[in-house]
Order: structure tokens, then C-alpha cells, then sequence
């Protein structure tokens, strides 16, 4: 490596190494410095998308371990008991010994199925995530794809999840999985309809779809808080059709079958389980990070009104840790539904869709439409 | 009514049956050929009224088998005891209760599963605990060198 | 096999075979139920029992009277007491013994713990199966209170063997009487917990009221007795109608509804478990004294003869039917299981719901398998 381009790297940095991470852009923008001056500009774009693509798939697997272990902390919590706590200190190393012993499992293919598409199902569920989390402004300068139409985008790739699916269940050549993944095909399909109508009041409210407009908007205050009744409900909504989005909690009719079998999922062993499991839990992330940046502020701190004290000090806890704190919040709101509510029937599911949140959907729609129109937000 | 009044009142109403009166409650015993109408009359006579079937118990005696029905009358609160015996232990067969109480069906069934008797106009006399090749456990007769130990 | 799935379940041509196999999470114990489904609606359930068949009425032909209390604890382990209850009063009606009161009332007091606990592990259960698996740690983490009770007095905690012909085992241990009114004062403050997490949740009322509905003649016709039955508005309480032990002496409300669907077999359970607590609330405090056993000759003969007797067990009417020839060992014994009966009106009930609700259903008739096949 040659001397200007370490000098270049380190005279990217003329702040002081703390604000970084107050605004990741420095670091952004320092490292791209540095490989223009290395390398040609299209090897600098392509070394550019294989690091983030690099840091997404570590960042996706630590979420993924650190999640799975939250939820069995946060089950044990309600249910009266400790949970994992040999493995480590406080058994923080349990998903570890969990993944070790999937990847040790045999992976069993099954005779009559469709090999191509068995083995592809899983990959399209996580590739599908990805997809997603490169759209989410983590914090202010940590945002992969700033599309003009970021939301848009966000809920078209997510809905490609349910292609995932019903692949998986139609290529075991299993009725169970058949079933299971029609009964999880349909509710997805439908409960995206409710997810979208409560995007889409936000985004009447914010003026536009592109993430970091929507969360330069709530510099002043928290959507949930500017567009009071309307941007309540909305929230609501938003997180009941946010978690059957995910076949999580009340609405896992499909997949914890205890009746019959383990759903779309049956046939799969090994580290492939492992992927629809995991996927599973950063589909949860995702609906808790649109959540977060849409309805309680993204990375923006929480400010009131013109206290200044209180707000200095509310600036000094850095966006990215805003941003992850409220979203495992969500996440922990989402997780003590599952292990309190016992379970939807599939036709119970599909009528509360139907007949309940569409129609309130709609009319909030048409209430926040009402309310920007008269200018009776704050 | 009490045991007395009982008894007397059944024997009116199915002559051809032996009443007795045991400590607890009163025996009917009829022949295995009677046994459908007796069971009819005492479920549809009003005085009677046994709507509920609460046990049938097949006993393997040694020169033939005996079916004991308790019905139950849950309007008066009386218990009757209703008994029959087969002819003889080879091919035992008595009418199916099923069209009167429907508790019958597996009731009947475990009799022909352990002991052989087989029900008539039972709706679906299968096997219940065992197998189609196994014997019948509860016989007198029965013989298992492998699963039972004798002293 | 082939021909039993075959000759027995198909209708239609549109219809498919599921079958729940012997291993499942959901139906408690080896039930295998073969379902025919059409779609989603369950047109005939085959329940295939026999897994768990010990021959417990043969071996008691070969054993004496006091060592078939150890083969009918087996039978329901949820009520055991109460099953060796059954025995116990058998042979004692027919060798005409008095039991003297301190009997009696202790008797009455662990069976009415035993309906406590096995209704609250129906409960754990039943949540867990409807979904809401928190109900399980809930229900068991109470169950413990009791099941250290027995430990403390009897020696086992599911198994007991405490009823033996002629009275008890052992006498109660002197911290009984303290430790089941601490527990009694616990779980009336902790039941309604139960009714805020579960019976007034809008998901498990939808998905239980009007689901499995069982009419009155026919719970009469199928003999359907217990919680199961009283539901359906048939007053079938051996407790009420033919008393045994202490329960002549007791005050106590039948709970009897008219509905008869899955909701009120579940809230049936959860009020009975109320009046056993006021039950014990009456006898607790006031034991009388005397021996805690009857001395009876070392090798029991009941006379020449036929003994029938009723007790209640948590699941319903338990009947031991003893029929003697004057030896040591009994001729014949026929025991009248309450979960035998109840399996059959499975299939009548569930007709024509969907298959979610086969697990609400048969999970609300409360069924114990070792109980079913002996």
C-alpha cells in the first residue's frame, strides 16, 4: 500500500473519533475516499458493494443469534422461570450451541420432491430480507439505499417473501406442507393489504416515500405523537398485521401447528431449517425497524417540545442506539403477544383482515388524508 | 319406588324374567333372546325410564358367559340391574344394545374384543384394544406362554 | 391395519386420511385419532385405542384384594386417589365394615385435592393446546403446592397409594392440616388469574363457544358424565345423588350449565375446582379423631357375590364392578372408566367442524389416556 493513500485514509478523519458515531457519514465518506484514491471508480463501487454486502451478513447472522436468544429470555420472563443460562455467562452463547448442532444434522432430501426448488425456497426468504434491511436507515449516514421510493420498495420485496414459501411447501411433496404453506400463503397475501394502508398513512402524513425525508420530518416530534388519533390507530394496525405478516404469535396457525404438522417447514432439516428459522426472526426485525422509523421516529432522539435541557440531553444517547432501542422494543411488544394469546383459526385470521382492519384501515386513511388537509396535525 | 315396589313393577312388565332383590339394587335376568325387548321396554316405559346405560360387563363362567347391563333412570334415580347368559362359550352371540343407548358402542365392542361375544346389529363390531390374530384375554381358558406367568 | 383405516373411515370419494398418530403433542398421551377430512371440515374421526392396554381387569384376577389399589392408580394417574377410593368402598360394602369418621373426612379431603390438581393440569394443557403456552408454567407452578402436600403425607406425588381396604395407609402428618389451608388461601387469590389470562380472552372464547356442542339426550344416550357432561345440563354427580364418604355431610353446589359446547366443559372444570376448595374449606378444620385404618383379617375374602360401586373421579363416574366366588382373588372386576365412555361421543361432536376445532374438542372432554385402555 502506498504512503498518500494511509495518509488520505486517516485525513478523511478530521473529527474527533466519537462523532462518528453521531453521524456515520464521516466514516462513509472517509472509506470511500480512500479507495477512490486506491482503486478505479468502478472497482471502487464494486469493493463498496461487497463490504456492505459483507457487513449485512454479518450484521443479519449477530441479530439473528442475539434475537433468538432475547426470545427465549423474554419466554422464560413471562413464564415464570430463568430460561438458557448454562452456556456462557447468562447462556448468552446458547443460539451458538443451537447452530453448531443444526449444522452438524444430516440433511435429508426427500425422494419425489422438486429438488431444484426445494433447495432454493430457503435462499429466497433470506435473500428477500436482505432486500429489505439494505433500505432501512439504521442511522443518520447508515443507510444503504436511500431509494426516492423507499417505501414502495420496501413492502413490493417483502411481499416476494411468500413466493418463499409456498415454494417450500409445494416442493416437499408433502400434503401437510401443502397445506400448511396455502393456509400461510393466503394469510400473508392478505395481511399485506393492512400492512401497506398503514404505511400509507404515514406516508400522506410525511409528504413523501422516501425514508430519510420521513425521518427528517420527525426532527420535531415522532409521527405517533404529530399525527395523534389517525397515526395511533394506524400503529395498532400496523403492528397486528406486522406480526401475521410473520407468522408469529396469535396468528401461527400455520406453522406451530400442534394439530398437524410443522407447516411449510416439515420437510426441511438442518442448516436449512436453520434459515427459515432465522429468516423468520429478521422478518420480525424488519417489521419492528419499518415500525420504528415510520411511526416512532427512526434514529431521531425523542424530544419535547422546547425543554432544552431534557432534548440536549436526549441528543447525547447517539441515533443508533435510538434506533435499535425502539425497535427491540417493538420486538419485545411482538413477542409478548406469542406467548400470551392463544392461537387464531385460519378462517378467524382471514376475517378479522377482511372484515375488521380493511375497512378501518381504509376510513383512516381517508381520516389522516382529512386531517393534512386541514392542517389539523402538529 | 322403592326396591320393593320396583321389582314388582318390572316383573309386570316383563313376565318372563326372574326378579330378584339384591342388597343394593334390583336383578332382572332374562334369556339372551329377550334381551332386546326387555331392554326396550325398560327404557321407554315411563315408571321405568332407564335413559342411561352406565356399564355392561361380560363374565366368562364356565359353562357359558354372562352380559350384566346398570341402567339408570336419571328422572327417578334408580339403578337396574339387567343380566343375561349366553349359550354356551362356543360363538357366544347377543343383540346389540345400540339402538337404545348409544354408550353401547364401545362398551360392546371391549366385551367382544377380551372375552368373544360377538353383538348383533352392532354398527361396527371391530376390535378395540388388540389385534384381529390375538385370542380372547379375558377367557377363563385363555393360555399365553409369553405374556402371562403362572405359578 | 390397512383394512381398519380403509373399511371404517371413507365416505366420499373428495375425501383425504390424516392420521394423528399415537405420538402427538396434542392428544394427551397414545390416542391415535384417524381423521377424515374433506378440505378442512373433519367429517368422521376414528379414535384407535389400545397402546397403553395392560390388561389391568385380567391381572386383578390373580392378585388379592389389597394389591389391585396399586393397578388402579395407574388407570387415571390424575385421580389416582380417588380410583383406589373406588376399590376401597367396594370391599368394605361388601365385607360390611364401618369406617370410622376420621376415615372418611380424610378420604373426602385428598380426593377433592386430587380434583383440584387434575384440573389444573387440564387447564395447563388446555391453554397450551389452544396456544397460549404460558398457561402451562402457570397451571403446573400451583399443581407443585399440591403435589408436595401428598409427598409430605402419603410418600408419592402422582402414584400414592394412600386408600387401602380398611382405611389408609398412614396417618396424615401433623403439617397437613396447616400446609392445605395456606395452599386453599394461595389458589383463591390465584384463580382468578386464571379466568383473566384464559376464559376471558376474546381469541379462546371464539375459538371454544358454540364449537362442539353436545345436546342433553345425547349426553345422556352416550353416558357422557363429568365435567364433560354436566355441561350439557346432565346432573350426573355420584358425589350428589349417591353419596360416599364424607360428602353427606358437606355443602356443595352441582355445577351443571346447559350450553354444552367446549367453552362451559372448560368453565365447568374451572368452578368445580371452586367447590372443592369450599368443600375441603368445610372438613379441614374440623377432623375428628380416632385410628387411621380398620384391622381386618390379613387375607381378605369377600363373600359369594356381586359389589357395585360409584365414585366420581375428576373425569367423571368410575365404577368398580367385583364379582367373588368366596377366594382370595376376585373372579371377575370390571372397572367402568369415565374416559372409555366419554371417547365415544368424539366423533358425534366433532362432526362437521374444522380440524382446528378436533384439538379444541377433544382436549375439552379431558381424556386420560391409561384411562381409556386399562
Amino acid at each position: 500500500m502506498q504512503f498518500e493513500s494511509i495518509a488520505s485514509l486517516f485525513s478523511a478523519f478530521k473529527e474527533p473519533w466519537w462523532k462518528v458515531f453521531y453521524d456515520f457519514s464521516i466514516l462513509t465518506r472517509g472509506v470511500d475516499v480512500w479507495l477512490r484514491n486506491l482503486m478505479s471508480p468502478t472497482w471502487t463501487v464494486v469493493t463498496e458493494m461487497i463490504i456492505i454486502g459483507i457487513v449485512f451478513l454479518l450484521f443479519y447472522a449477530v441479530i439473528g443469534l442475539f434475537l433468538v436468544y432475547a426470545e427465549r429470555k423474554v419466554c422464560a420472563f413471562i413464564q415464570n422461570r430463568l430460561g438458557p443460562n448454562r452456556i456462557g455467562p447468562f447462556g448468552i452463547f446458547q443460539t451458538i450451541a443451537d447452530l453448531v448442532k443444526l449444522l452438524f444434522k444430516e440433511l435429508i432430501v426427500i425422494k419425489n420432491a422438486d429438488k431444484f426448488l426445494f433447495n432454493l425456497a430457503p435462499y429466497i426468504v433470506i435473500i428477500v430480507n436482505f432486500m429489505v434491511l439494505a433500505a432501512l436507515p439504521f442511522a443518520k449516514g447508515l443507510h444503504a439505499i436511500d431509494f426516492n421510493i423507499g417505501i414502495f420498495y420496501i413492502l413490493a420485496v417483502s411481499a416476494m417473501g411468500v413466493v418463499g414459501i409456498l415454494l417450500a411447501g409445494w416442493s416437499s411433496n408433502n400434503k401437510y406442507s401443502l397445506i400448511g404453506a396455502m393456509r400461510s400463503g393466503a394469510q400473508i397475501v392478505s395481511y399485506e393489504l393492512s400492512v401497506g394502508l398503514s404505511l400509507m398513512v404515514i406516508v400522506i402524513l410525511a409528504g413523501s416515500m422516501q425514508l430519510s425525508v420521513i425521518v427528517e420530518a420527525q426532527r420535531t416530534g415522532w409521527f405517533i405523537f404529530k399525527g395523534h388519533i389517525s397515526a395511533v390507530i394506524a400503529f395498532v394496525i400496523y403492528l397486528i398485521a406486522g406480526t401475521a405478516e410473520t407468522n408469529r404469535g396469535p396468528f401461527d396457525m400455520s406453522e406451530a401447528e400442534s394439530e398437524l404438522t410443522a407447516g411449510y417447514h416439515t420437510e426441511y432439516s438442518g442448516i436449512r431449517f436453520a434459515f427459515f428459522y432465522l429468516a423468520e426472526f429478521i422478518n420480525m426485525f424488519v417489521v419492528a425497524s419499518i415500525a420504528a422509523t415510520l411511526f416512532l421516529g427512526g434514529w431521531m432522539p425523542f424530544h419535547v417540545g422546547n425543554w432544552e435541557g431534557f432534548n440536549h440531553v436526549m441528543d447525547f444517547i447517539p441515533p443508533v442506539v435510538w434506533f435499535f432501542g425502539k425497535t427491540f422494543m417493538v420486538i419485545w411488544i411482538i413477542m409478548l403477544f406469542k406467548w400470551t394469546f392463544p392461537r387464531l383459526r385460519i378462517d378467524q385470521l382471514l376475517t378479522l383482515e377482511w372484515k375488521y382492519l380493511l375497512p378501518i384501515n381504509l376510513v383512516n386513511v381517508l381520516l389522516m388524508a382529512f386531517l393534512v388537509l386541514m392542517g389539523w396535525h402538529f | 319406588m322403592d326396591k320393593a315396589q320396583l321389582a314388582e313393577f318390572v316383573k309386570t312388565l316383563i313376565p318372563d324374567s326372574e326378579i330378584r332383590q339384591g342388597k343394593n339394587y334390583v336383578e332382572v335376568t332374562v334369556p339372551s333372546s329377550a334381551l332386546f325387548s326387555a331392554a326396550k321396554i325398560l327404557r321407554e316405559n315411563e315408571g321405568t325410564s332407564c335413559d342411561y346405560l352406565v356399564n355392561i360387563t361380560g363374565v366368562d363362567y364356565a359353562t357359558d358367559m354372562a352380559v350384566i347391563y346398570h341402567l339408570e333412570s336419571v328422572k327417578h334415580r334408580h339403578m337396574l340391574v339387567l343380566k343375561t347368559r349366553t349359550t354356551g362359550r362356543d360363538n357366544p352371540a347377543i343383540d346389540s344394545v345400540y339402538d337404545i343407548w348409544k354408550s353401547a358402542e364401545y362398551l360392546e365392542r371391549e366385551i367382544y374384543d377380551l372375552l368373544g361375544i360377538k353383538f348383533n346389529n352392532h354398527p361396527d363390531l371391530r376390535r378395540l384394544f388388540l389385534d384381529s390374530s390375538w385370542g380372547f384375554p379375558l377367557r377363563k381358558d385363555y393360555v399365553d406362554d409369553i405374556n402371562i406367568v403362572s405359578k | 391395519m390397512e383394512e381398519i383405516i380403509k373399511e371404517a373411515v371413507i365416505g366420499e370419494q373428495e375425501e383425504y386420511i390424516i392420521n394423528m398418530g399415537p405420538q402427538h403433542p396434542s392428544t394427551h398421551g397414545v390416542l391415535r385419532l384417524v381423521v377424515s377430512l374433506k378440505g378442512e371440515i373433519v367429517k368422521n374421526v376414528q379414535p384407535h385405542i389400545g397402546y397403553i392396554h395392560r390388561g389391568i381387569e385380567k391381572m386383578c384376577e390373580s392378585i388379592t384384594y389389597p394389591q389391585i389399589i396399586h393397578l388402579t392408580d395407574r388407570m387415571d394417574y390424575l385421580s389416582a386417589s380417588i380410583n383406589n377410593e373406588g376399590v376401597c368402598l367396594a370391599v368394605e360394602k361388601a365385607l360390611e365394615v364401618d369406617i370410622p369418621d376420621r376415615i372418611k373426612v380424610i378420604r373426602t379431603i385428598v380426593s377433592e385435592l386430587t380434583r383440584i390438581q387434575s384440573h389444573q393440569l387440564f387447564w395447563a394443557s388446555y391453554g397450551m393446546d389452544m396456544g397460549g403456552q404460558t398457561c402451562f408454567f402457570y397451571g403446573l407452578r400451583d399443581r407443585e403446592m399440591i403435589l408436595d402436600i401428598f409427598e409430605e403425607t402419603m410418600g408419592g406425588r402422582m402414584l400414592v397409594s394412600y386408600n387401602c381396604p380398611g382405611g389408609l395407609m398412614y396417618d396424615i402428618h401433623p403439617n397437613f392440616q396447616n400446609r392445605v389451608k395456606a395452599f386453599l388461601k394461595y389458589f383463591r387469590k390465584v384463580l382468578p388469574e386464571y379466568d383473566a389470562i384464559l376464559t376471558g380472552n376474546v381469541i379462546f372464547k371464539s375459538r371454544t363457544i358454540d364449537v362442539g356442542k353436545l345436546s342433553l339426550e345425547d349426553a345422556i344416550s352416550y353416558g357422557v358424565t363429568g365435567p364433560s357432561g354436566r355441561a350439557s345440563g346432565f346432573s350426573c354427580d355420584i358425589r350428589k345423588h349417591d353419596p360416599y364418604s364424607a360428602y353427606d355431610r358437606v355443602k356443595f353446589n352441582e355445577v351443571l350449565y346447559s350450553e354444552g359446547d367446549t367453552y362451559h366443559r372448560y368453565c365447568a372444570r374451572i368452578e368445580e375446582m371452586r367447590e372443592s376448595m369450599n368443600i375441603i374449606d368445610q372438613l379441614i378444620d374440623n377432623i375428628p379423631e380416632g385410628p387411621y385404618a380398620v384391622k381386618l383379617k390379613p387375607v381378605i375374602k369377600l363373600p359369594e357375590g356381586e359389589y357395585f360401586q360409584r365414585v366420581e373421579t375428576a373425569r367423571g363416574e368410575l365404577d368398580v364392578f367385583v364379582v367373588s366366588d368366596g377366594n382370595k382373588n376376585p373372579y371377575r372386576v370390571k372397572f367402568r372408566t369415565p374416559s372409555f365412555v366419554n371417547l365415544g361421543v368424539l366423533n358425534h361432536i366433532t362432526k362437521d367442524f374444522k380440524i382446528a376445532d378436533l384439538i379444541a374438542i377433544a382436549g375439552s372432554l379431558d381424556l386420560v389416556i391409561p384411562d381409556i385402555d386399562r
